[in-house]
C-alpha cells in the first residue's frame, strides 16, 4: 500500500504474517527426503523391494508446486491491488538479480571443472607436466585426447584397471559430439539449437519492444514463437541424448566427456525448462488476464532476463563444449 | 494505514508465519545456538575419548562421525544461522529499515534450516552410520567409499545452500534499497557493511557447493566419474571446486564478526571508531582476496611450484587488510575512556586471539613449512582460534551488547563477567596445547595417539569442558534476564553507544522505523 504519511516518506509494505513458506519447507523438505530414498533404493537397496520413495517424492513435488503457485499469485495479486510501492519493487528487481548471478555461479562450478579436467587433469593422467608420474605409476599407456574417446580405465584394461579406486567401470563412447562430417552438417543438432536459442532471445526481445509501445498482440504473438522455439530446442535436445545412448555409446557411464557433457547440457536444458515455464507463465497472464503494462511488467522482464541468461549459458556451452 | 501496526500472533502461530525480521531473528538465534549446544555435545565427545591413549569410550567409525558432524554442525548450523539471525535482527534497526526487503523469503530461508539439519543428523542413526569422511568431506571418501547416508547429507547441504542464498538476496536487497534518507554508504555501521560484502560472498560460493555435492551424488548413483581418475576426472578436483567455496566460507564466518567488534569497542572505548574507511576497504580487500587463495589449503596435494608459489604469496597478502582491521580496532582503544562491560570483554578477548590465529595462519600460508602442520593439530588450534575465539567470541558479545535493546531487560553483568573468564581460560587451555602437540607431529582426525600427548591432550579435554561447561553460564543468564532481567527503559542502553538502532525504545517494539528517519 503505497501510502504517504504526512511527512511525506512512501510507507513500505510489510506482509501479515503468511503461511506459505512454511507450506513450502514442508513441499521442500518431503520431495527432497523423497528424492534421497529414491536414489540410495537405487543404489544401495534391494532389488526389487517395495518402498514408498517414489509416493512421498512425487506427492512432495506437488505439494511444494502447488504452494509456488498460490505464494506466485498472491504476489501477482498484490501487486495488481496496487499494494506494491516503487521501493518494494525495486527490491524484486534486486532480488532476481542476484538470483540470476547465483545461478552464473552454479555453472561457473561446472564449466571450471571442465576447464581443470581438459587443461590440467587430461596431460597428467597421459604424463605431461609436473602431475605426470601418475601416468607410469597407474595408468600406462594412457592417451589424452579431447573429446575423451578412451579412459584411462580401458587404457590400462583388466585386472590392473580393478586395483584403482573407482566407482564403476568406465566405458568410453564411440562417438562424439563435435562437429562431424561437413557434408552433413544439417545433421549437427547444436547448431540448429544454437540457432533456435539466439532467435528466441531476440524474439522475446522484440515481445518486450511491443509491449513498451502498448501493442497487445506484437506482444502476445512474440512471446508465444518464444515459447514455441523454446520448446523446439528441448525437443531437440531429447533428439540429440536419445542419438548420444542409442547410437553413439555416450552415456553418463562414459568417463569424465561424458560427465561433463552432460551434467553441463543437462542443467542447461533444466534452466531451459524453467525458463520456458516462466515464459509461458507470463504469456498466459497476458492472453487471459490481460497482465502488464508498458511501465508495470516486471514478471515478464525477470522471465526475460532469465532466458537471456540461459541463452548466453547456451553460447558459452556451444563453444567450450561443442566446438573446442 | 493502521491495520499494520499490528502486534505479534498469539502462540506458535506467531513463530511458524513470521515476516516479521525481529521475530525471525530470534529463531535463527534460538536454532543457532540449539546447534551450539548439539555440536558442542559432539566435540565434548571427542575430547573426553582423546582424554587418554588408547580407545576408551567410543569405537573409530564413531569417532570420525563425531568430528564430521561436529564440524558441520558448528559451521553450518552454529555460526552462520547466528550471524544471520544477528542480521535480521540488527541490519534494519541499523539501517532505519521498517523490516527486511523480502519478508515471506525470510521466513522460508529460517524455515527450511530445522529440517535440513534433521535430515543431516538423523543420518547418525541410519544403517553404515552418518557421514565420516569429515567436514571437508573429500572425494573418494565422500563418494566410492561413503555410506549410503551420504545422499541425506547432500541433500541437507543442498537445502542449506538454498537457505544462505535466500537469506543473502534478502540482506543485499535491504541494504540496497531500504537505508533511510541520509544513510550513505559511507555511513554505514560496520556490521552493516560487513554483512554486505558478506552475503555477496554467500551468493557466490553457495552455488559452487551446491554443485560440488551434486557432483559427487551423479558419481555415486549415476555413474559419473568427476572424482575418479579411472574415468578421466581427479578426486583433486573436488578439493579445489570444495576450497573455492571454503575459503571464502570462512570469511563468511568471520566478516560479520569483524563487523560485530567494530560495532562494541568504539562503545565501551567512548570513541568513535578509528579509520572507518579504511576498515571498509579492508573488508573488501578481504572478501576479494578470498577467491583467489583457495589451495593454500592444498599444498601437500601435489600441485605444481607455480601454483603453490601463487597461492602461497595471494594467502599473505591478506594479512595486510587484516592487519589494518586489528591496528584499527587497537586505535580505537587506544586513550579511549574504557570499561570492560562483557561485550567489551569479549571483544578484547576476541582482538588479542583471532590476532593469534590470525598469525598462525600466516604461519601455515607458507608453502614449505605447511608441509610439517599439514593435517596436524597445529591445524585444529589454528581454526579453533579463529572460529571460536573469533567467530563464537564475537557472537556472545553480540548477545551481551545487543540484548537488553532486544528485551529491555539487564542481563547479570557479574555472571557475565564470570562467563568471560572462564571461557577465556577454557578455551585458550583447550586450543593452546594443540598448537605444540600439531608442531610434535599428532595428526588430527584421529581417536588414538602415541603416549607422548598425553599430558597436553589432558589439558585439552579438561579445557574443553571448561569452556562447554560456561555456556551453560550463558545460557542461564540469557533465559533470566529475558524472564527476570532488571527491567531498563533508556533507549542509549550503553552511555557511549551510537546508531540508529539506540534511537528507538528500549525494549524494540514489534515494528521499528514504519517512517523512516532522516539521517543527518
Amino acid at each position: 500500500m503505497s501510502t504517504q504519511d504526512s511527512t511525506g516518506h512512501e510507507e513500505y509494505y510489510v506482509p501479515e504474517s503468511s503461511g506459505m513458506a512454511i507450506s513450502a519447507t514442508i513441499g521442500l523438505v518431503l520431495s527432497i527426503f523423497g528424492a534421497a530414498n529414491v536414489l540410495n533404493d537405487m543404489t544401495f537397496g534391494e532389488p526389487g523391494a517395495e518402498t514408498n520413495s517414489w509416493t512421498i517424492f512425487i506427492v512432495g513435488l506437488f505439494w511444494f508446486a502447488a504452494t509456488l503457485f498460490v505464494w506466485f499469485r498472491t504476489t501477482i495479486r498484490e501487486n495488481r491491488a496496487g499494494m506494491n510501492s516503487a521501493q518494494l519493487k525495486k527490491s524484486y528487481v534486486l532480488g532476481m538479480f542476484w538470483f540470476i548471478f547465483s545461478e552464473v555461479m552454479f555453472f561457473f562450478c561446472f564449466f571450471g571443472a571442465l576447464f581443470y579436467v581438459r587443461v590440467l587433469v587430461g596431460p597428467w593422467l597421459a604424463g605431461e607436466g609436473e602431475g605426470g608420474t601418475m601416468n607410469y605409476l597407474l595408468w600406462e599407456g594412457f592417451d589424452y585426447s579431447w573429446p575423451m574417446m578412451q579412459t584411462p580405465q580401458e587404457a590400462v584394461g583388466g585386472a590392473g584397471a580393478q586395483l584403482i579406486a573407482n566407482n564403476g567401470d568406465f566405458v568410453s563412447p564411440h562417438t562424439s559430439m563435435a562437429f562431424g562430417e561437413v557434408e552433413h552438417w544439417w545433421h549437427w543438432l547444436p547448431m540448429w539449437n544454437t540457432l533456435l536459442l539466439l532467435s528466441s532471445s531476440v524474439t522475446v526481445h522484440i515481445a518486450h519492444l511491443g509491449l513498451l509501445a502498448n501493442n497487445r498482440s506484437k506482444f502476445n504473438i512474440w512471446l508465444g514463437i518464444s515459447v514455441l522455439l523454446a520448446l523446439g530446442f528441448l525437443y531437440l535436445q531429447y533428439m540429440e541424448y536419445h542419438e548420444a545412448y542409442v547410437l553413439y555409446g555416450l552415456t553418463l557411464d562414459s568417463g569424465i566427456y561424458g560427465s561433463t557433457f552432460f551434467m553441463l547440457t543437462g542443467f542447461h536444458g533444466f534452466h531451459v525448462a524453467m525458463g520456458m515455464t516462466m515464459l509461458l507463465i507470463q504469456w498466459l497472464r497476458s492472453i487471459r488476464g490481460g497482465h502488464f503494462t508498458a511501465d508495470d511488467h516486471f514478471g515478464f522482464e525477470a522471465s526475460s532476463w532469465y532466458w537471456h541468461f540461459v541463452d548466453v549459458v547456451w553460447v558459452m556451452l556451444f563453444l567450450l563444449v561443442y566446438i573446442l | 494505514m493502521g491495520d499494520h501496526h499490528h502486534g505479534p500472533a498469539k502462540g506458535l502461530k506467531r513463530w511458524i508465519f513470521a515476516t516479521n525480521h525481529k521475530d525471525i531473528g530470534t529463531m535463527y538465534l534460538w536454532f543457532s545456538f540449539a546447534m551450539f549446544i548439539l555440536g558442542g555435545s559432539f566435540a565434548m565427545i571427542i575430547r573426553a575419548e582423546l582424554f587418554q591413549p588408547g580407545m576408551q569410550l567410543i569405537r573409530p567409525e564413531f569417532f570420525n562421525q563425531m568430528t564430521t558432524m561436529h564440524g558441520l554442525i558448528m559451521v553450518f548450523g552454529a555460526i552462520m544461522p547466528s550471524f544471520v539471525g544477528l542480521a535480521n535482527w540488527m541490519i534494519p534497526m541499523m539501517i532505519g529499515a521498517p523490516d527486511m526487503a523480502l519478508p515471506r523469503m525470510n521466513n522460508w530461508s529460517f524455515w527450511i534450516l530445522p529440517p535440513a539439519f534433521l535430515l543431516l543428523a538423523s543420518t547418525l542413526f541410519m544403517e553404515g552410520g552418518g557421514p565420516a569422511f569429515g567436514w571437508t568431506f573429500y572425494a573418494p571418501l565422500s563418494t566410492t567409499y561413503a555410506p549410503p547416508s551420504v545422499t541425506f547429507f547432500i541433500f541437507g547441504v543442498h537445502i542449506l545452500g538454498l537457505s544462505s542464498i535466500m537469506g543473502s538476496i534478502n540482506i543485499v536487497a535491504t541494504v540496497w534499497n531500504l537505508r533511510a534518507p541520509g544513510m550513505t554508504w559511507m555511513k554505514m555501521p560496520l556490521f552493516v557493511w560487513t554483512w554486505f560484502i558478506t552475503a555477496y560472498l554467500l551468493i557466490a560460493v553457495m552455488p559452487v557447493l551446491a554443485g560440488l555435492v551434486t557432483m559427487m551424488l551423479m558419481d555415486i548413483h549415476f555413474g559419473t566419474s568427476f572424482f575418479s581418475a579411472a574415468g578421466g576426472g581427479d578426486p583433486v578436483l573436488f578439493q579445489h571446486i570444495f576450497w573455492f567455496f571454503g575459503h571464502p566460507e570462512v570469511y563468511i564466518i568471520i566478516l560479520p564478526a569483524f563487523g560485530v567488534v567494530s560495532q562494541i569497542i568504539p562503545t565501551f572505548a567512548r570513541k568513535p571508531l578509528f579509520g572507518y574507511d579504511s576498515m571498509v576497504y579492508a573488508t573488501a580487500s578481504i572478501a576479494f582476496l578470498s577467491f583467489i587463495v583457495w589451495a593454500h589449503h592444498m599444498y601437500t596435494v601435489g600441485m605444481p611450484v607455480s601454483g603453490e608459489l601463487f597461492f602461497m604469496y595471494a594467502t599473505m597478502l591478506i594479512a595486510v587488510p587484516t592487519g589494518v582491521k586489528v591496528f584499527n580496532w587497537i586505535s580505537t582503544m587506544w586513550r579511549g575512556s574504557m570499561t570492560f562491560e562483557t561485550p567489551m570483554l569479549f571483544s578484547i578477548g576476541f582482538v588479542v586471539l583471532f590476532t593469534i590465529g590470525g598469525f598462525t595462519g600466516l604461519m601455515l600460508s607458507i608453502a614449505p613449512s605447511d608441509f610439517q602442520y599439514h593435517d596436524s593439530y597445529f591445524v585444529v588450534a589454528h581454526f579453533h582460534y579463529v572460529m571460536v575465539a573469533g567467530a563464537v567470541f564475537s557472537m556472545t558479545a553480540a548477545v551481551y551488547y545487543w540484548l537488553p535493546k532486544w528485551c529491555g531487560r539487564m542481563y547479570n553483568e557479574t555472571m557475565g563477567k564470570t562467563h568471560f573468564w572462564i571461557s577465556f581460560v577454557g578455551f585458550n587451555l583447550a586450543f593452546f596445547p594443540q598448537h605444540f602437540v600439531g608442531l610434535a607431529g599428532m595428526p588430527r582426525r584421529i581417536p588414538d595417539y602415541a603416549l607422548q600427548f598425553t599430558d597436553f591432550n589432558m589439558m585439552s579435554s579438561v579445557g574443553a569442558f571448561i569452556y562447554g561447561g560456561s555456556q551453560i553460564l550463558f545460557l542461564y543468564n540469557v533465559i533470566a534476564t529475558i524472564v527476570a532481567g532488571q527491567p531498563i527503559s533508556d533507549e542509549k542502553v550503553w552511555e557511549g553507544a551510537e546508531g540508529l538502532e539506540w534511537t528507538v525504545p528500549t525494549p524494540a517494539p514489534f515494528h521499528t522505523f514504519a517512517v523512516p528517519p532522516q539521517v543527518k
